[in-house]
């Protein structure tokens, strides 16, 4: 078959090298920390309190990277029937049936990365935040039964408008309730100054993730959804450190390198896509390289914005962060979303727009309740909805979704008249 | 044998392997449909070459080859590819030449697809992972009920009334069946009713606009299907020509159009 489309040399970023030695760090710390006792371990939801956490002294693991390492190395699918069949139905998070497979089996990603780490750390306290969905309640509250340790949590409002005085003060105030339970985990006080200096790293962070992010915003981009979803690590699980905010000055270096020097992520960048819902973590190379052998980049996403918290602020750290947590796109309302979405397509320049449909992740498709057609005639812009999971292959039809972007892409050359 | 250019179109579907040849007027010279076995390769050339021995050609004697359908990245001898999705708008567009809503009902998926008085796609949709409501769904339950495809159509229409079926996953129908005959419904009203049960999962996947045209293996043994669309979306519904040559059909034409 002949091709006129130029053949794709996929750019290494040379500030991951740098990223794999803080991961490695990051859970060797962990691991030593719940081994020796020496420090306190906590498990915390992706958008959970962790601020609160690390300026508390606590080592924090994050199962929801855990889940989505499940799904990058594929074992997700092989684990997930597990839980099911104690209970954990195949239609709630995959990634919370994952993780529960892989603790039932004693097989984690981890231990395969980092060899001398028996898998994920022991936890002393599991807290929650309720922002990403229920779902993190039920698999906390199985851990807390498991290693009979406490599951603290809060219960953050959904459909949020308009965020109101109401809502901050309801979530600041459950926030200042967690610490005297903290406090007796940790056996230390806390400490406000730390707390603030952790606040202050978070900000800082955040600021430049979001700068990384945006920099997708060059014609052509330097970046990829793909890339993202590897580069965000370490403000998932990292944030609130002095190594994180190092960490993305040097890849916004590298990016600001690549503009610099003309260097596109996707050669020959012909169609700019936005990538709406979860990865699927399991098809992320099969996905990239179909997307750039067709010239389309997709270069911004809802998902790797997640961790964006602008209203951060050390010194106001209760009353920030409870801000920050509620004025997230996963817990807003229909008409906020539209909205986010519109600034996104504007600020990007973005010529198509995919919404993944994840089957066990409601919360992050937004495809559900008329949200694509919407768009689709708001800026008259073909769009498209992909059936699939985070996590569960079982959920993917891989040559109907190679099936449908093609034709996609197709139908964004005809549009143009190409 | 004629001296004028010939297009190729190839379609390697889920159940059936199309191949179109087309001359000047765009008319079909030659075609070959035949079962897709386990080598799309093997598929794609027997087909080809089936084509090619009734029109008196020999492959390279083709101007251009573009191959459609789950296979078409398996078509070594095609020059180019297309999707399924473009190939129906094509040859959908070629005979009613105006604003229409393409249906294509295949053998494990249903695309419906919107094209403008132009020709252009304005938007286009699959069916979901689950094959209900497509040519497998069919396929399945007929056999379930000994009936052969091919009667399909004939035994509907001797159908009193229609037994509606509830489920639209194609297990939970075949257990539904053994509900309805228990009852003592007879095999045409069921088939009826699964022929209306596959109208019925086009008619949720999206909004059907315009005139509307078939194609696909399916329609091309049921026109009652079409029948039946027409009543339930109260517009003109037509069968393409070749409605299972659909798929060919329009890869040889954008072989032709796209040199």
């Amino acid at each position: 078959m002949k091709s006129d489309r130029p053949k794709q040399n996929f750019k290494k970023i040379h500030a991951s090298g740098r990223m794999k030695e803080i991961m490695e760090a990051h859970f060797r710390e962990l691991d030593e920390a719940a081994r020796t006792k020496k420090q306190k371990v906590a498990w915390c939801t992706s958008v959970g309190p962790a601020e609160l956490l690390k300026g508390m002294g606590f080592q924090v693991f994050y199962p929801e990277n855990h889940g989505a390492m499940l799904g990058a190395t594929r074992m997700a699918t092989d684990l997930i029937p597990l839980a099911n069949a104690i209970g954990y139905s195949p239609d709630i998070c995959s990634y919370l049936t994952a993780d529960i497979g892989s603790y039932l089996k004693g097989e984690s990603p981890i231990s395969k990365a980092y060899p001398g780490i028996d898998g994920p750390p022991r936890p002393d306290v599991l807290v929650f935040n309720t922002n990403q969905c229920r779902d993190v309640q039920d698999w906390f509250n199985f851990y807390g039964r498991e290693f009979k340790v406490p599951v603290i949590g809060i219960q953050t409002h959904r459909g949020v408008g308009e965020v109101t005085r109401a809502h901050i003060d309801s979530i600041a105030d459950q926030l200042k309730a967690m610490v005297p339970k903290l406090e007796e985990v940790s056996g230390k006080k806390l400490d406000m100054e730390e707390f603030k200096r952790v606040v202050g790293l978070s900000r800082q962070c955040t600021d430049l993730w979001k700068e990384v992010l945006e920099i997708a915003a060059h014609k052509p981009s330097p970046l990829t959804f793909f890339d993202g979803t590897v580069q965000m690590g370490p403000a998932v699980v990292m944030r609130g450190e002095q190594r994180a905010v190092d960490y993305y000055k040097l890849l916004l270096a590298e990016l600001k390198q690549r503009i610099e020097e003309g260097v596109a992520a996707v050669d020959g960048e012909k169609y700019r896509i936005y990538w709406e819902g979860m990865p699927i973590w399991g098809k992320l190379r099969e996905l990239s390289t179909q997307f750039a052998e067709l010239q389309a980049c997709v270069l911004a996403s809802t998902y790797c914005s997640s961790w964006v918290f602008p209203a951060l602020d050390a010194d106001e750290p209760f009353e920030s962060m409870a801000r920050a947590y509620i004025e997230l796109f996963i817990v807003r309302d229909e008409d906020y979303k539209e909205e986010y979405f519109a600034r996104q397509i504007r600020h990007y320049g973005i010529d198509g727009m995919i919404f993944h449909d994840a089957k066990t992740c409601p919360n992050n498709s937004n495809d559900r309740y008329g949200m694509v057609e919407r768009i689709s005639r708001r800026f008259d812009m073909p769009t498209l909805v992909i059936h699939g999971d985070l996590n569960d292959l079982r959920c993917y039809s891989e040559e109907q979704a190679r099936t449908n972007i093609e034709a996609y892409i197709e139908q964004l050359a005809e549009k143009r008249g190409q | 044998m004629t001296a004028e250019a010939v297009y190729g179109g190839v379609d390697i579907g889920a159940s059936a392997t199309k191949v179109a040849l087309v001359g000047g007027g765009r008319k079909i010279v030659a075609s070959d449909v035949r079962k897709t076995g386990v080598s799309f390769e093997a598929s794609a050339a027997e087909a080809m070459g089936a084509a090619l021995a009734s029109a008196g050609l020999r492959l390279e004697g083709l101007r251009r080859v573009v191959a459609t359908g789950y296979g078409r990245h398996n078509v070594h001898f095609a020059h180019a590819t297309r999707t399924e999705i473009a190939c129906h708008a094509r040859a959908a567009h070629f005979h009613f030449p105006r604003r229409i809503t393409v249906v294509d009902v295949g053998g494990q998926d249903n695309k419906i697809i919107h094209v403008n008085a132009q020709g252009r796609r304005e938007s286009f949709k699959m069916n979901r992972k689950c094959a209900a409501g497509t040519g497998a769904f069919l396929e399945e339950v007929a056999q379930r009920m000994d009936v052969p495809l091919e009667r399909i159509d004939e035994l509907a229409r001797q159908a009193s009334h229609t037994v509606h079926m509830g489920s639209y996953c194609t297990v939970f129908t075949k257990t539904e069946i053994l509900a309805h005959m228990r009852a003592g419904e007879k095999v045409p009203e069921i088939v009826a009713g699964l022929i209306e049960s596959v109208v019925k999962r086009i008619v949720e996947m999206d909004p059907l606009a315009g005139e509307v045209v078939l194609t696909g293996g399916v329609v091309a043994h049921s026109p009652m299907l079409a029948e039946m669309l027409g009543r339930m979306v109260r517009r003109p519904v037509h069968i393409l020509p070749d409605a299972q040559l659909a798929g060919a059909f329009g890869a040889a034409l954008l072989a032709a159009e796209t040199e």
